[in-house]
């Protein structure tokens, strides 16, 4: 039973490995779960970057799915330890703990999946998760361990291994997914000067935000996370949206779907069946299976980097924001949302509720990113257009939008303009470009030059013309 | 032989998938009272250090102490061959080079005592860029020649020359294990080390050295490491001299273990080069003349790079003959991080050149890459520039033929053309490359192992070598090496860690010759134990001794066996020594520096790769298709560890030739420096279909199992992506000549393809090919 209550922000427990763990105050809030793993010997789960590209800090937590439970792979040095209060996780310690290797374990020893074996615990809990993915059919998908990087294999063993595997036994692992996964629920963990919260109202959130300026929100922690291995910050003040219903919503009517800004990227994904192939593409490409396990659609958007891939695709689709403040909800179009630089309309008392896309969805969507690595890398220049025309090829709408190009994710009205009421063909397309060309003014860094990055929008574009071009015809 | 040629999982492989394999970092827990180690970094790349104050820091709550050059008691410097790698410097020569370490009872406290450390700085003006040091004349050696017939007279008398230069890009190693040592003092006056190193006995000379004492009272062990690829053979030193430093000082122990971000920006790398050359060739193609100038970036100091750069000298011929060549090498100084060993060891630098030069003459002459290829190989009887024969050189058009066929080559290049004409804005592009790899240690005196076998009375068996494990599978092969050295079952052979106390003097694991060296070495060891156990076993069998056989955990003779545990105990109780020292030397090869001549490799290990790759005109992305691999290895001794070497070379040339991209902004300063900005290869690299086959009746004679080496030659395999990239660009224009330097990065890729398409004037890239370059 939960030992944590509001009564006793000294401490809180949760499952490890089956067993119940207390952590108390001599762990600070900031506190990584893989740091705390580590030090109670369990070395199994690695540091390999600290900020959850290689995938070395794989542990599983058991999450709701429908009716039953599923194992999660997370990247354990992104999660701070209050975010796993009353949760239940399991490291690779456990997978064969009666001393027989669970199969995931075997096919990797047979098929030659470890050479230096520092990744090895990582690929292990991301397989053992797909492995015993209920509802799975045929062999385990080797992609699900695309958040994993190895340096010795070349994978080709690792995905041998996973082809391999077929369903999951009929085990103590499984039978545990056939009860409910632990709720989360509210704590209060901390003192005065480092404290998390994870109210489970809306209303304490909003209470919380506005008596403590320190106060800063979290859900899943995946940019946090990063600021705080990574840079050394700080956070005063931690406040959890995990526990709040309000921001966990789904709804499709016939005018709009709207999406709970606390929804993970995975969790959108398995919700949004009827969504058009560019989402499907859209999430394939963003981060890695380990970070959409975590990652939030609201937190991609709040955080207001230019080269977040959220914004574009849904700039495409005419997007807003609900916004929750004390005096109520208010609703902004997403191309109002940006201000500047990491600067949006959230003022620092709101917090994002919803996003919200128009009904019908464009007759043609797609999103693009160009990145140096197709799978798990930021943009250099990512794009997301739509398009409706009528009957004659006319252009009735149209959406241009980037991220990576400006200080913010944009629109490119000017080519919007350039290409509406025009016939949709070359030369169009070559003036929406050069709209493009007059108006875009991005910056060049390592991801790539200035040059390459205007290029990119308008080339892109000339991909988005042909691509519809092939699938009409 | 039992269990060699018997694809066995890693020896560790139950460890690794358990979470049971201990590194180095695992360790922390078990020492009480551990500090832990975090460096001040300087903020120049260049600058003279005119203060440093670290009272702030000392009073910072939970900082132990603070370590600088006054707490040195031996010679404050870890520089391998020229002692030039001061550890406490006075004047900065990198971005974040550490100037002072702080420790403290957790690593926030340390770290919060680094940020208390108050130093004052005169920035100095900083050589970042190759091109820089070459007009500045900085160089840290060079030149070294080596050379054969007149070049220049050769291309001044070809009916065709061209010439050009490529730049080349470095390499992060990206082990998954950053750099990590334990120190503290043992119970017997000593200092023992944990250090995640390829070459303990350096370790322990580098720390003996800084702290003043004996080599003997210095023990370094080195468990397992995460991945090294040549980045722990000398840079592990300097970590491991700070943590022994710090024992030193503060009789406790010490823990240095650098997180991602430290070890990127601290650590040296694979060196970026920058190529000049001119060749003449005539209308067939056949090379003439080669004249190449390499210049390698050595950063701040020597460290490995003149080897480095010698096996770039020694392998601009790749597998080609050069008749007459010119190659000239310098190291260049400049204020970054010290560029040291990386898998390949200059040779993928060196083998990109030649490689680059014959896509140049083919697209010159408009022959195909792979004719103009073939037709300048080394047929047997040839010699290499540096006067050595090409052992075995006819298996270089064996293997080329071979995998034509098996690749489907001819077949598929006509599929890709016919592919190509179909789709402007998408290409095909598919090449074939060899690798010829000379094996041995270019310094020579390296090219020693010693190994210790220690048989206990209920017949198991400990096995101690001088190599180190680092996931290539070298604990694997020797276990494999010893069980059947001794007629035992595998599991009665337990590999000891890598200790200096078991094993002195010995080499670095490296350049591939771990194996041969090691595995000798232990091989050796095993015949004298089976040597002095023959005489007794045949006393207790009652037949002749050399009637005596040993496998499978038992020792046989006239038709009886003995367990080999009973024969041991026997052995035992008549006062035979169970313990045994093997040694081995390689045999035949010699080199002399001054003339640039001699045998400098014991053999040449041979391979060749097919690859096709598909690019997106819009962007310049790209995907690999099909990577086909034929890799001579010898008789495989461990066909699953040698297939994980190949594949894993391959795709790690991969990266450091496609994705893999170290940038360093004028002031020096990494841009690249961690996991989100530095992109490895990942799952969307792997060929969808990805053929890997080992030469067959390739026996080595001369070496253990009959094996060759595997580690490093495949990385260079991946020179076939490079040139199918190449190949898929100038099927975006008119198949000519493409300027593509290294890493052929989406955005290199996509302005090639401009200036491809620019050269064709192709009406319809014109119309949507908005970019202008």
């Amino acid at each position: 039973m939960p030992i944590t209550s509001l009564a006793n922000p000294a401490a809180f427990a949760f499952q490890l490995n089956g067993e119940s763990v207390c952590v108390d105050q001599a762990n600070a809030p900031q506190t990584t779960l893989l740091d705390f793993l580590r030090a109670r010997g369990l070395t199994g789960a690695k540091e390999g970057c600290a900020e959850g590209e290689c995938g070395a800090c794989t542990v599983v937590m058991v999450k709701p799915k429908d009716a039953r439970a599923i194992y999660l792979p997370v990247n354990s040095c992104l999660i701070f330890l209050p975010m796993v209060a009353n949760q239940e996780i399991y490291t690779v310690e456990a997978l064969a703990a009666s001393g027989e290797l669970n199969p995931v374990q075997q096919s990797m020893v047979e098929f030659g999946g470890s050479q230096c074996g520092y990744c090895t615990p990582g690929f292990v809990m991301s397989l053992f998760a797909e492995h015993y993915r209920p509802n799975r059919e045929g062999a385990c998908n080797p992609h699900a361990m695309a958040g994993n990087l190895c340096r010795c294999t070349g994978y080709r063993p690792i995905r041998d291994a996973a082809l391999s595997l077929g369903a999951a036994p009929d085990d103590a692992f499984n039978r545990r997914l056939a009860t409910p996964a632990p709720p989360v629920t509210e704590i209060f963990f901390g003192d005065a000067k480092k404290r998390f919260s994870r109210p489970a109202t809306l209303h304490a959130c909003l209470s919380i935000l506005a008596s403590d300026p320190a106060a800063r929100l979290i859900s899943g922690g995946t940019d946090l996370g990063v600021e705080s291995n990574l840079l050394g910050r700080s956070f005063p003040h931690l406040v959890s949206l995990e526990a709040v219903d309000e921001l966990r919503v789904f709804h499709q009517t016939p005018d709009q779907i709207e999406i709970g800004a606390a929804l993970t990227l995975s969790e959108i994904g398995a919700a949004w069946h009827t969504a058009p192939p560019a989402f499907a593409e859209w999430l394939d490409l963003f981060a890695s299976p380990l970070i959409r396990n975590r990652a939030t659609l609201g937190g991609n958007l709040a955080t207001a980097s230019p080269i977040g891939d959220a914004a574009p695709l849904l700039l495409a689709l005419d997007a807003a924001v609900r916004i929750a403040g004390r005096s109520g909800t208010r609703i902004v179009r997403l191309d109002e949302f940006y201000f500047d630089y990491r600067k949006t309309a959230l003022a620092p008392t709101e917090i994002l509720l919803s996003v919200i896309v128009p009904k019908p969805l464009p007759a043609e969507v797609r999103f693009y990113k160009a990145a140096k690595r197709r799978f798990d890398d930021i943009s250099t220049v990512a794009a997301g257009f739509s398009l409706t025309r009528d009957a004659t090829s006319r252009v009735l709408t149209a959406r241009l939008a980037f991220g990576g190009v400006a200080a913010v994710p944009t629109r490119c009205t000017e080519a919007e303009a350039a290409i509406v009421g025009r016939i949709w063909n070359l030369r169009a397309v070559a003036d929406a470009q050069a709209a493009i060309a007059a108006t875009l003014r991005p910056i060049g860094d390592h991801r790539g030059s200035a040059e390459y990055r205007l290029a990119l929008a308008q080339s892109l574009f000339a991909k988005f013309y042909f691509e519809c071009r092939q699938v009409a015809a | 032989m039992n269990y060699a040629a018997k694809p066995l999982p890693h020896e560790s492989a139950r460890g690794h998938v358990t979470g049971a394999a201990l590194y180095t970092g695992d360790l922390a827990s078990r020492f009480p009272h551990l500090l832990h180690a975090v460096p001040v970094l300087a903020p120049h790349a260049h600058a003279k250090v005119i203060a440093l104050d670290i009272a702030a820091a000392l009073a910072e709550p939970g900082v132990a102490t603070v370590l600088t050059a006054s707490d040195v008691p031996g010679e404050g410097d870890t520089g391998v061959n020229r002692h030039d790698e001061i550890l406490f410097p006075d004047t900065v020569l990198f971005h974040r080079q550490p100037i002072a370490w702080v420790l403290g009872e957790t690593l926030e406290s340390a770290r919060a005592g680094a940020a208390k450390v108050n130093a004052q700085y005169l920035p100095l003006k900083a050589i970042v860029h190759i091109e820089d040091a070459i007009a500045a004349k900085s160089f840290l050696c060079g030149p070294l020649t080596l050379q054969r017939g007149d070049a220049r007279n050769a291309i001044a008398g070809s009916p065709h020359r061209l010439q050009g230069e490529v730049s080349i890009g470095g390499q992060e190693h990206f082990y998954l294990e950053t750099q990590s040592a334990i120190a503290w003092l043992d119970e017997s006056d000593g200092i023992a080390l944990h250090s995640s190193t390829q070459h303990p006995s350096e370790t322990q000379d580098i720390v003996a050295r800084v702290l003043g004492v004996p080599k003997h009272r210095v023990t370094v062990e080195c468990l397992r490491m995460g991945g090294a690829f040549g980045g722990k053979e000398v840079q592990s030193n300097t970590f491991a001299a700070i943590a022994a430093l710090g024992a030193w000082k503060t009789r406790r122990p010490v823990l240095v273990s650098l997180p991602r971000a430290l070890d990127m920006v601290l650590t040296g790398k694979r060196h970026p080069f920058l190529a000049r050359f001119e060749a003449g060739f005539d209308k067939t193609g056949h090379l003439f003349g080669l004249d190449v100038t390499l210049f390698g970036d050595g950063g701040w100091s020597l460290d490995l790079s003149e080897p480095i750069l010698g096996r770039a000298l020694f392998h601009v011929d790749n597998a080609y003959l050069l008749p007459a060549v010119t190659a000239t090498g310098y190291i260049c100084r400049t204020h970054k991080t010290s560029q040291t060993a990386f898998r390949g060891f200059g040779g993928p630098q060196g083998m990109l050149v030649i490689e680059e030069v014959l896509d140049r003459i083919a697209r010159t002459l408009s022959l195909p890459p792979e004719v103009v290829r073939q037709r300048n190989f080394y047929r047997e009887g040839d010699t290499t520039h540096y006067g050595m024969t090409v052992k075995d050189a006819g298996r270089i058009e064996r293997i080329w033929n071979e995998l034509h066929a098996t690749s489907h080559f001819a077949a598929r290049r006509a599929q890709i053309d016919a592919y190509n004409a179909a789709h402007p804005h998408r290409k095909r592009g598919l090449a074939i490359t060899p690798v010829k790899f000379g094996v041995s240690f270019t310094a020579t005196w390296y090219n020693q192992a010693g190994a210790l076998v220690l048989i206990y009375r209920d017949g198991s068996v400990q096995v101690n070598h001088g190599g180190t494990e680092m996931g290539q599978g070298l604990h694997t092969k020797i276990r494999q090496i010893a069980a059947d050295g001794l007629g035992v079952e595998l599991e009665s052979v337990r590999i000891m860690p890598t200790r200096t106390d078991k094993v002195p003097n010995t080499s670095a694991t490296a350049a591939s010759a771990g194996t041969d060296l090691n595995g000798a070495a232990v091989l050796d060891a095993c015949r004298q134990l089976k040597a002095s156990l023959a005489p007794i076993a045949a006393e207790m069998l009652g037949c002749a001794v050399d009637a005596v056989a040993f496998a499978g955990g038992l020792i046989s003779g006239a038709g009886n066996a003995l367990p080999f545990a009973k024969v041991v105990e026997a052995a035992y109780r008549k006062r035979t020594p169970l313990f045994a020292q093997g040694y081995y030397r390689t045999p035949e090869i010699f080199w002399d520096a001054a003339t640039g001549r001699g045998t400098p490799f014991y053999y040449f290990a041979y391979g060749a790769a097919v690859t096709e790759v598909a690019i997106d005109g819009f962007t310049g992305q790209y995907s690999i298709l099909r990577a086909d691999i034929l890799q001579d290895v010898g008789d495989s001794s461990s066909p699953l560890i040698d297939r994980g070497q190949v594949e894993g070379g391959f795709i790690q040339g991969l990266g450091w030739l496609t994705l893999e991209e170290l940038i360093w902004n004028d002031d020096g300063r990494l841009m690249t420096a961690g996991a989100s900005t530095y992109k490895l290869p990942s799952w969307s690299e792997v060929p969808e279909i990805f053929n890997v086959a080992f030469l067959t009746r390739a026996a080595q004679p001369g070496v253990v199992c009959g094996s060759k080496a595997v580690g490093e030659p495949p990385l260079m395999l991946a020179l076939s992506a490079r040139e199918a990239i190449r190949d898929a660009i100038a099927a975006f224009g008119n198949g000519g000549l493409v300027l593509l330097d290294s890493p052929a990065t989406p955005e290199r890729v996509f302005w090639a393809i401009q200036r491809a398409r620019a050269a064709a004037s192709d009406p319809v890239s014109s119309t949507v090919g908005a970019a202008q370059s």
